[in-house]
């Protein structure tokens, strides 16, 4: 199985467990990423400034797979929404690829609708399979209590999704976590936004949004946060300490990303997971290793 | 004037044709479609913090043709696209992409956020909205990561082809 690693803008400067865990994980369940250099952003930020901008990045983006016949595997959920999106506009409407890739001749280049575009978690739970997994384990997590966070882009909007799990009442990531042993814990607004798209906007209303959630997950006694997206990791573990500070209370939530938990189960050790990173430190989790 | 009186809609001030013009932004097509039922707004985490946002509200306004109070104001850029309102809408108007729809027609009308001019800027220069430098090279080799190039370039010439910098670099006029 073979994927063109999708990074986007925040995962290679700011979420570097992310991507170490994801990649070891990877590697672990013989799923081997092909970096592109010339990847560059999704085109998510440009999509409020100028659509037709939009969709040529991502045209960009997906040429670049495309050119070495590989589907797109995404860490970033906002990433995968973008580039999903635009791929199935640039798959079913003959008339905009044609002059989209007007436009990205300029680079040389032509999109012609031929990959598919995942989230790294969609390919754990569909191309992996919790059965593959199971057979993988070495270390059993029970005990540990992990509060799933699905956030927006991962499912939604659904219609580009082609039914993949539902928005309303996910399953998919509760599931990894389970396979695990560990247990994914029942909380409410469990579908809840993090906030990240309005940061640089409004960061005070920002910083609400993200705390409605961790008081949330902190009154149902979660050990960690679990999380697929590195701007919702900005939200809860980045702005963490502020939140604390302006609203004068105390989380100490740790904030995991899904494959630091899923390698720790794959028998992976700690230190090549980049806990180091990890601002807040896991340490019930991490004194069981 | 009095604060009321500002308030107070004028019909004679009011755009027609506005909804029409959304209608032709692609994300924008739904909003004749809107019976004002609010279940955006009720299911909307930035509406839940903060009342500035309320979704049925812009779309009723944009419905009435205010069009300049709407394109000028800075509650459109507080969707934070979480497309809850996109998945619950009876009537298809999705909401988060009507959003953008009106967003693009703001920025063409000079009204942009400043948050995303520098985030145009960010990816002229670097071709990602975060820098990668020697520094975060250097990090990224200690974990055994592949260096990144950044390839700005790319993203210059894409962006010549909207004339993006000129749609940017137009906000100061208004």
């Amino acid at each position: 199985m073979r994927y063109a690693l999708f990074l986007g803008c925040t995962v290679p400067v700011r979420a570097l467990n992310y991507e170490v865990s994801a990649r070891k994980v990877a590697d672990k369940l013989s799923i081997e990423l092909v970096d592109i250099n010339d990847f560059g952003c999704c085109g998510f930020p440009v999509k409020s400034v100028d659509r037709e901008t939009f969709l040529l990045m991502a045209a960009k983006n997906l040429s670049l797979a495309e050119e070495k016949g590989l589907d797109i595997l995404s860490l970033c959920s906002a990433c995968t929404s973008v580039l999903t999106e635009a791929n199935k506009k640039l798959k079913e409407d003959d008339n905009l690829r044609k002059r989209i890739n007007k436009q990205l001749s300029v680079l040389g280049r032509k999109y012609e609708g031929k990959i598919k575009v995942k989230h790294f978690a969609r390919v754990l739970y569909e191309d992996i399979g919790t059965d593959k997994i199971r057979k993988n384990l070495k270390v059993d997590l029970s005990g540990f209590k992990f509060a799933a966070h699905y956030g927006c882009h991962y499912l939604k909007p659904s219609e580009i999704y082609e039914g993949f799990d539902d928005p309303e009442n996910p399953k998919t990531l509760d599931e990894l976590i389970e396979v695990t042993g560990a247990e994914s814990i029942f909380y409410e607004d469990k579908k809840g936004c993090c906030g990240g798209g309005i940061l640089g906007i409004d960061e005070l209303t920002a910083l609400k949004v993200a705390k409605t959630k961790l008081d949330r997950v902190k009154s149902a006694k979660a050990d960690a946060i679990c999380l697929i997206c590195p701007f919702c990791s900005i939200m809860y573990e980045g702005s963490q300490k502020k939140i604390e500070r302006q609203f004068e209370t105390e989380y100490n939530l740790p904030v995991l990303y899904y494959p630091q938990i899923l390698g720790l189960a794959l028998g992976i050790s700690p230190d090549q997971l980049g806990f180091k990173i990890n601002r807040i430190k896991p340490r019930k989790i991490l004194e069981k290793f | 004037m009095s604060e009321k009186e500002e308030e107070i809609i004028k019909v004679d001030k009011l755009d027609p044709n506005f909804k029409y013009e959304i209608q032709k932004q692609p994300g924008g097509e739904g909003i004749t479609r809107c019976f004002a039922c609010g279940t955006c707004t009720a299911g909307c985490p930035v509406r839940e913090i903060n009342e500035k946002y309320n979704p049925r509200k812009i779309i009723r306004m944009a419905l009435l043709g205010m069009r300049e109070r709407v394109l000028s104001s800075d509650f459109i850029w507080l969707c934070s696209s979480c497309y809850t309102c996109y998945e619950r809408c009876p009537q298809d108007v999705r909401p988060a992409e009507l959003m953008n729809a009106i967003k693009n027609i703001a920025v063409k009308e000079g009204y942009i956020h400043p948050s995303f001019v520098a985030q145009i800027e960010a990816l002229s220069s670097h071709g990602r909205l975060y820098e990668i430098g020697e520094f975060d090279n250097k990090k990224r080799v200690k974990f055994g990561l592949p260096q990144i190039e950044e390839n700005a370039e790319d993203t210059k010439k894409l962006f010549e082809q909207e004339d993006l910098n000129k749609l940017v670099s137009s906000q100061g006029e208004k």
